[in-house]
């Protein structure tokens, strides 16, 4: 069968779809008013000109590399799990919950504490919508976006009613104890003699991000139970006569996706906010589903991709403290490139297609 | 609990189900001819903007509306364009859709209004004022049904009529003439509607396009007759509590009416009351917010009645070659 080099499917697809994205973003910024290309140029100078515009993009690109990679997961077994935003929070709840209540001497405790906490309390949130995808056939786009809302309404409940602090008006929690403190790029890099903006609330979770993407990639690709999942998501008959349970693998895809949308509170709320506020995510969660798309559900793809996201939030960021364009253009762009990635990808595929395949014929 | 008390809660009942009416009739249209739709709550969005901007210019809410219905239904196009002829994937052309209408509506009215992202508020012939059934009036002060005539029944805005007149015209329509068997066929069993000549791709965008109409009605009633003006995020979920709604009632239009007035009620009494004491058991408010999911979630889990969605429903349809 005549089919397109591995390159283009890889770079050159998702190039043409950001570029039509960046594109339609600009026509935007000019139908506002504003000159994009002087608005591209803050943008970059905002969020990579310095190490303070570094650090707050690789923050946000921590929290994406986890909603990124939890989209991935359950997208390889055939699952579209839109409920990252709802797990997201759950696991705020874990590391808070692990964070305050439970004795933790050093952040090197903590941290592994708290993302188990985290992970667990996550993977909870996945494991009703997958039991009930896998049992009763519930179909799991809705009800994990009805998770998200229940999520919220949960959340708002713990944390007006019983974690807020006596006195405190803030729905928030108190301020997590001083040793379960992440350290901070700064903190990291000062030994090392490099200077790293104190400000920026990127911390030690990127590097946890990093090795989540190698796990995740040795899972799917180097384990049986990743074999198993990408098997029954190209065909789950044939996945059922290899003697795959759908059943088991259902359920253990929608907890490992929960599980790493989870794991963002370790960046979010544990390393950023310390202590647990209301809507501690932020959208990172949706957000996961562009990174995924546009990172090829490949761990690689989505770190670069989640990378991108980052560096789109923290311009966008500057933007908006700039200039009158405000920070919602993110939103924009994030639905241009959902829409040109992922629903509109036979649009930009089929002319690509045809050239490859045409070229092939004259040689 | 007096009477008074009753009729008002029931009141704002129906002002808060006529939204998700519109809409759970929106997204049943496109549902049953097998497009499935999340992305209403964008559409409302964007429609609830647009009516409100156009209102507060021309000062005249007719135009709204039409400019409003405009929007919600170019969204309906991408939709169309994205799941029916690119074959896309559904959901994810109405996770795109969502984003873009929440994050175009604040762009838009930053750059025309300068008001943080919101319209500056309706009054006069750009809000749709109550309309007054005739003996309301006189009738107001006879017992019982008096007050349920007057303040319940009476005194509400055209789209409220509208969208409980669209009950029995959507189930008229679906079960009653041979474009509704086609809709439904369509959403079943594509091959056989295209087999026997008829588009399938024409069935399919029709049902799009009135549901782009629904949903512009909806967000046009949130913006210029629930409340004075857009603000940003307005919808605030009514777009997925409608899709609940849909699940709820099976994808049937008057089960639709049903369940969205309980998830109304469920509104108003969290609108009214904080917390409920039912002897000694207090419910807080969050638990009343997050119900129709709940209920939703258990309805979809078959525990009671099942729910069957349209069998073709989430497929692009690839004519056989």
């Amino acid at each position: 069968m005549d089919k397109m080099p591995r390159w283009a499917d890889v770079f050159l697809i998702p190039l043409i779809s950001l570029l039509l994205a960046a594109g339609l973003s600009a026509l935007v910024i000019l139908a506002i008013g504003e000159n994009p290309w002087a608005a591209l140029k803050m943008m970059v100078s905002g969020a990579l000109g310095s190490t303070y515009g570094w650090g707050y993009t690789l923050y946000y690109t921590t929290n994406f590399i986890f909603t990124g990679l939890a989209v991935s997961v359950a997208y390889h077994a055939r699952m579209f799990n839109i409920g990252g935003e709802g797990q997201a929070m759950l696991g705020g709840l874990g590391v808070a919950l692990a964070c305050l209540y439970l004795p933790l001497p050093h952040w090197l405790i903590a941290l592994p504490v708290a993302a188990a906490a985290a992970a667990i309390f996550g993977a909870a949130w996945a494991l009703i919508p997958g039991y009930l995808q896998a049992k009763r056939g519930s179909h799991i786009v809705i009800t994990t976006i009805m998770f998200n809302f229940i999520a919220a309404a949960l959340l708002n409940y713990i944390l007006v009613n019983l974690l807020r602090p006596q006195g405190s008006m803030d729905p928030a929690t108190a301020k997590f104890p001083e040793a379960t403190h992440l350290p901070t790029l700064h903190d990291l890099l000062a030994p090392l003699g490099i200077a790293f903006s104190k400000a920026a609330p990127a911390n030690v979770t990127f590097l946890v991000g990093l090795l989540a993407c190698f796990v995740v990639w040795l899972l799917l690709w180097r384990t049986k139970l990743g074999y198993e999942i990408r098997a029954f998501g190209h065909s789950e008959p044939a996945a059922v006569y290899a003697g795959i349970n759908p059943v088991r693998i259902t359920v253990i895809a929608m907890l490992i996706s929960g599980g790493l949308a989870g794991l963002m509170a370790i960046n979010n709320v544990m390393g950023e906010a310390e202590r647990l506020v209301m809507n501690a995510v932020e959208g990172a969660g949706f957000i996961g589903i562009a990174v995924a798309l546009m990172g090829r559900n490949h761990p690689a793809g989505v770190l670069i991709a989640a990378l991108l996201f980052g560096f789109l939030y923290q311009g966008g960021a500057e933007l908006a403290l700039w200039t009158s364009i405000p920070r919602e253009l993110i939103v924009v762009i994030q639905a241009l490139v959902i829409l040109f990635t992922g629903a509109l990808d036979d649009m930009v595929r089929m002319p690509v297609e045809r050239l490859f395949t045409r070229r092939k014929g004259e040689a | 609990m007096d009477f008074l008390t009753i009729i008002q809660i029931l009141d704002s009942t129906v002002r808060l189900a006529t939204p998700l009416l519109l809409a759970c009739l929106a997204g049943l249209y496109s549902e049953r001819a097998g497009v499935f739709d999340i992305g209403l709550e964008g559409k409302m969005l964007a429609a609830a903007f647009m009516s409100a901007a156009v209102a507060y210019v021309s000062g005249s809410v007719w135009l709204g509306l039409l400019a409003g219905v405009g929007a919600s239904l170019a969204l309906s196009v991408i939709h169309g364009l994205a799941s029916i002829t690119f074959r896309g994937n559904q959901l994810i052309s109405a996770v795109a859709i969502n984003f873009l209408a929440a994050g175009l509506t604040v762009l838009i009215a930053q750059s025309w209004f300068q008001q943080g992202g919101r319209t500056p508020s309706l009054i006069g012939g750009a809000r749709f004022e109550p309309i007054t059934l005739p003996f309301a009036d006189s009738l107001a002060g006879v017992p019982f049904i008096g007050p349920i005539y007057s303040d319940l029944i009476s005194g509400h805005s055209a789209l409220v009529y509208i969208a409980l007149a669209m009950v029995p015209l959507t189930w008229w329509i679906l079960y009653r003439t041979r474009f509704g068997l086609r809709l439904r066929a369509v959403g079943e069993n594509p091959a056989a509607v295209d087999t026997a000549g008829v588009s399938v791709t024409g069935l399919r965008y029709a049902a799009v396009a009135i549901c782009g109409v629904l949903c512009g009605l909806a967000g046009a009633y949130l913006a210029t007759g629930l409340q004075a003006g857009f603000v940003k995020d307005m919808t605030a979920g009514r777009g997925y509590i409608a899709l609940a709604a849909l699940i709820f009632a099976k994808w049937r239009p008057w089960y639709a009416l049903g369940a969205t007035l309980l998830f109304g009620l469920l509104q108003a009494v969290a609108l009214r009351y904080q917390n409920i004491d039912l002897g000694g058991v207090v419910i807080p408010v969050q638990f009343m917010d997050a119900l129709p999911y709940i209920l939703t979630v258990i309805i979809l889990a078959g525990f009671v009645g099942k729910a069957i969605p349209p069998r073709a429903g989430g497929e692009p349809y690839v004519k056989e070659r």
